[in-house]
């Protein structure tokens, strides 16, 4: 296997990681959103408590997947950007905005009235960055984004401002609440918590299946070539058979209230769907014009880059579980 | 505003809000874990409630030098796309391990924070001396990035594209080992003496406050001990930018001519269309001295470099004056910091000695002893006009950090890769760059004011005497 292809892979690994991890964080705002009833001070402590000592390291994933692409794929980098100015810069005033109102919520007064103020940026927030993720990566796959010569020929708005890369965007925000759903029924410490977020993941499960269907026919005009490739190849049916039993499961055990099940369910479902894309996708960095061989740094950088990917890896991935050992295990 | 204009202000509004809780997040570990480390060893409480009200600082802090991070790896390619498709290749491999760092960083950060109770205490120090590490790396890794930008190396120019890119050597290019010690060393100061001043300002009111003497002692030592090697650092780097950037020496020093023993000037004002620094104090032969190590050789002046290739020269020299002049007033606080703890070293053996000799109460002394920790110093931090210097000197670090990155940015100028590409040719094609600029300044203004406000709370509702252990059990509730 080429050097590139490796180093597109984990970036996709790191992608179906952030997912995995970040994506569940921002999926904890969005439930800090819909927090209601009289439980809600409770689901808001949670939410806190879940995603407090652990989002900033979740949230690095995103910049390894940044820095990976500039420095094994420099051209893709430069195009992506350029093309998607607008969605990824609303995409980092949602990351800024929802860091540090959380981070500020913690510190500020424990007033209800300024505690509600920085709950609501934080939540908003949580809702439209990964909805703007999602727009910048439908945007990749939709194919309208046009390249001659290096120069991005389709001006800033038309690759993602379309049907198709938004209804992704409103899938990654569903998927991601139906993440954190699920990983909260497992950490919730009160049987009524544990049903509060189980009637939240089964709602956010049905809205995940309806978008998905939504994507998939938008998909049709909007991502011609990516559809293709989920619908006709020789592994699309075995994924979507994969995926299926997946989110089948999820919503079993959700049923029958075997949480950690679920959660092992509902993260496969998830890094199925991240794959299934990667694989409709491939060869294609940003369809159709910027391939992962064509956009290749030098063999020297990938080599190099492979050696620190695998150090980093052996230093972080202990670290990582000593982290989560700490505060996911009670 | 023009697009280029924008995106230049976009980028150095962004640099500048950064760099502040970018130079936090490398010292703040470095003095949390000095405070938890002499509780261990002391089992003073003191030093636990030290280590955990700093530690609520820095969490504020770091979260928003997190995202602010985030913000610039992903401002290189929206306002600069055509340098990041060129140097990716080249100079990615230092971000890449800054990742790694950063990733270790915020881990043991998280645990650090949250892991008070549910990790053993040496177990909690590790993780503090994890972040210490990571972050003092984090920060290295990226200003080899940037010094390879003024001493670009690690590949061939053929037909305007590079070629033979080696990114082992782009990374050991000549400026990133002076650029590394610099901005390593201003990060501890300028972070040192922030943190003496405001501790100093609460002793003002409150002079026997065991918390706040204990406080500022570690960040007087931290700060101090930076402030006095960082001329040494700065005679480093000067030299070798007067190798590998001599316009940009020219423009530190508003030096027009080409001169044989130039002087040094300090203060002044350049005047680009005279050719000439005015009102500037000049100490003959200084400035070939300390580019050259050598009283008679010849500094280029700006005069023989193509006028489209100066940097702004008023710019540049003034940021250059103030950065040094902030330094050097470091200095000579911390000599008169050094003088004042030495002397009272001193005579503390002295009369330690003299008791020793004289008493036959030896049991009182050795209570006293116990205490040493804090109460020895005692003294050396007991003048007004110490601590309200302490206070004056605050803001002083960053000020020359702000000023120091003005200098080397500005003048690197009209350059991105200096002497290889122009900014002008990097910029994106995206237009109506004015709206992200201003969007993000607002973003930033509103993020500061409520950074300061949150931390002046911290601030006023630090620990009074004598029931630090009251405070402790209420903190950690």
């Amino acid at each position: 296997m080429p050097l590139e292809t490796i180093i597109a892979g984990v970036m996709v690994a790191s992608l179906v990681l952030y997912a995995l991890l970040g994506g569940a964080d921002y999926g904890g705002g969005v439930w800090d959103l819909f927090a209601f009833g009289r439980r809600a001070r409770e689901q808001r402590e949670l939410i806190a408590h879940a995603i407090g000592p652990v989002w900033e390291a979740n949230h690095v994933w995103l910049i390894l997947v940044v820095v990976v692409l500039f420095t094994a794929f420099p051209p893709a980098f430069a195009v992506i950007a350029t093309a998607l100015h607008i969605p990824i810069t609303l995409l980092l005033i949602g990351i800024v905005l929802r860091g540090t109102a959380f981070t500020f919520r913690t510190y500020d007064v424990q007033h209800d009235a300024v505690q509600r103020r920085w709950s609501l940026i934080f939540s908003i927030a949580s809702i439209i960055t990964p909805l703007l993720l999602g727009t910048t990566l439908g945007a990749i796959a939709s194919g309208n984004i046009r390249v001659e010569d290096g120069v991005v020929t389709t001006g800033f708005l038309r690759p993602w401002l379309a049907p198709f890369p938004l209804a992704v965007g409103f899938f990654a925000v569903a998927l991601f609440a139906f993440l954190a759903a699920v990983y909260l029924t497992v950490e919730a410490e009160t049987r009524s918590l544990q049903e509060d977020f189980r009637l939240r993941a089964l709602l956010a499960g049905v809205a995940v299946g309806v978008l998905a269907l939504i994507v998939f026919v938008l998909a049709g005009t909007g991502a011609p070539t990516v559809r293709a490739g989920i619908s006709r190849s020789s592994w699309a049916l075995a994924l979507h058979i994969l995926t299926a039993i997946f989110a089948t499961g999820a919503f079993f055990t959700l049923w029958t209230r075997r949480y950690r099940a679920a959660r092992f369910c509902a993260a496969g479902q998830v890094t199925l769907i991240l794959l299934g894309w990667a694989f409709a996708q491939f060869p294609n960095l940003v369809e159709p014009d910027l391939s992962i061989s064509s956009a290749a740094a030098p063999q020297i950088t990938l080599q190099l880059l492979l050696g620190a990917l695998i150090a980093g890896a052996l230093l972080l991935f202990p670290s990582y579980y000593y982290l989560f050992r700490i505060f996911k295990t009670d | 505003m023009d697009d280029l204009l924008a995106a230049r202000s976009q980028m150095a509004m962004s640099l500048a809000f950064h760099i502040v809780f970018a130079a936090i997040g490398i010292a703040m570990p470095l003095l949390m874990i000095i405070a938890e480390w002499k509780w261990l060893r002391s089992k003073d409480e003191i030093y636990l409630t030290l280590a955990q009200r700093w530690a609520k600082g820095t969490a504020i802090l770091f979260a928003v030098g997190a995202v602010s991070g985030t913000v610039l790896s992903f401002e290189l390619g929206l306002l600069w796309p055509h340098f990041m498709g060129y140097a990716g290749a080249i100079i990615g491999m230092p971000f890449s391990l800054e990742g790694f760092a950063f990733f270790t960083e915020a881990i043991f950060l998280g645990i650090y924070l949250y892991g008070w109770k549910r990790v053993p205490p040496r177990a909690h120090l590790f993780a503090g001396v994890m972040v210490a590490i990571s972050g003092a790396l984090s920060g290295i890794f990226v200003v080899i990035a940037n010094a390879w930008m003024n001493a670009p190396t690690g590949f061939r120019l053929v037909d305007g594209k590079p070629v033979d890119i080696d990114p082992i050597a782009a990374m050991l290019n000549p400026a990133a080992l002076p650029q590394t010690i610099h901005m390593t060393l201003a990060a501890y100061a300028a972070t040192g003496f922030v943190v003496a001043g405001i501790h100093a300002f609460m002793l003002r009111r409150d002079r026997n406050n065991r918390f706040h003497r204990a406080a500022l002692a570690i960040a007087l030592v931290v700060g101090g001990v930076s402030a006095l090697l960082q001329p040494l650092s700065g005679d480093f780097i000067a030299k070798r930018v007067a190798v590998t950037q001599p316009v940009k020496l020219a423009a530190f020093e508003g030096q027009f001519q080409t001169e044989q023993s130039a002087p040094l000037r300090i203060g002044g004002l350049p005047d680009e269309n005279a050719r000439v620094t005015r009102y500037a104090i000049e100490i003959p032969y200084a400035l070939s001295m300390l580019a050259y190590g050598d009283p008679n050789a010849v500094v280029k002046g700006l005069n023989d470099f193509p006028r489209d290739e100066h940097p702004p020269i008023a710019i540049v020299h003034i940021s250059f004056q103030i950065m040094v002049a902030c330094g050097v007033a470091m200095m000579l606080v911390a000599l008169w910091g050094a003088w004042r703890y030495s002397r009272e070293r001193w005579r503390t053996r002295k009369a330690t000695k003299d008791a020793r000799q004289g008493s036959v109460d030896s049991k009182h002394s050795s209570v006293d002893s116990k205490h040493s920790s804090v109460s020895a110093n005692r003294g050396w931090l007991d003048s007004k006009w110490f601590l309200r210097t302490l206070v004056a000197a605050a803001p002083l670090g960053f000020i020359a950090i702000e000023t120091g990155w003005t200098v080397t940015e500005v003048g690197r100028q009209p350059w991105i890769i200096y002497g290889v590409m122009r900014t002008s040719e990097a910029v994106t094609p995206m237009p109506g760059l004015v709206v992200p600029f201003v969007t993000f300044t607002v973003l930033y203004i509103f993020l500061a004011l409520v950074t300061v406000w949150l931390l002046l709370r911290q601030v006023a509702a630090s620990p009074r005497n004598p029931e630090p252990r009251a405070r402790e059990a209420q903190l950690a509730a």
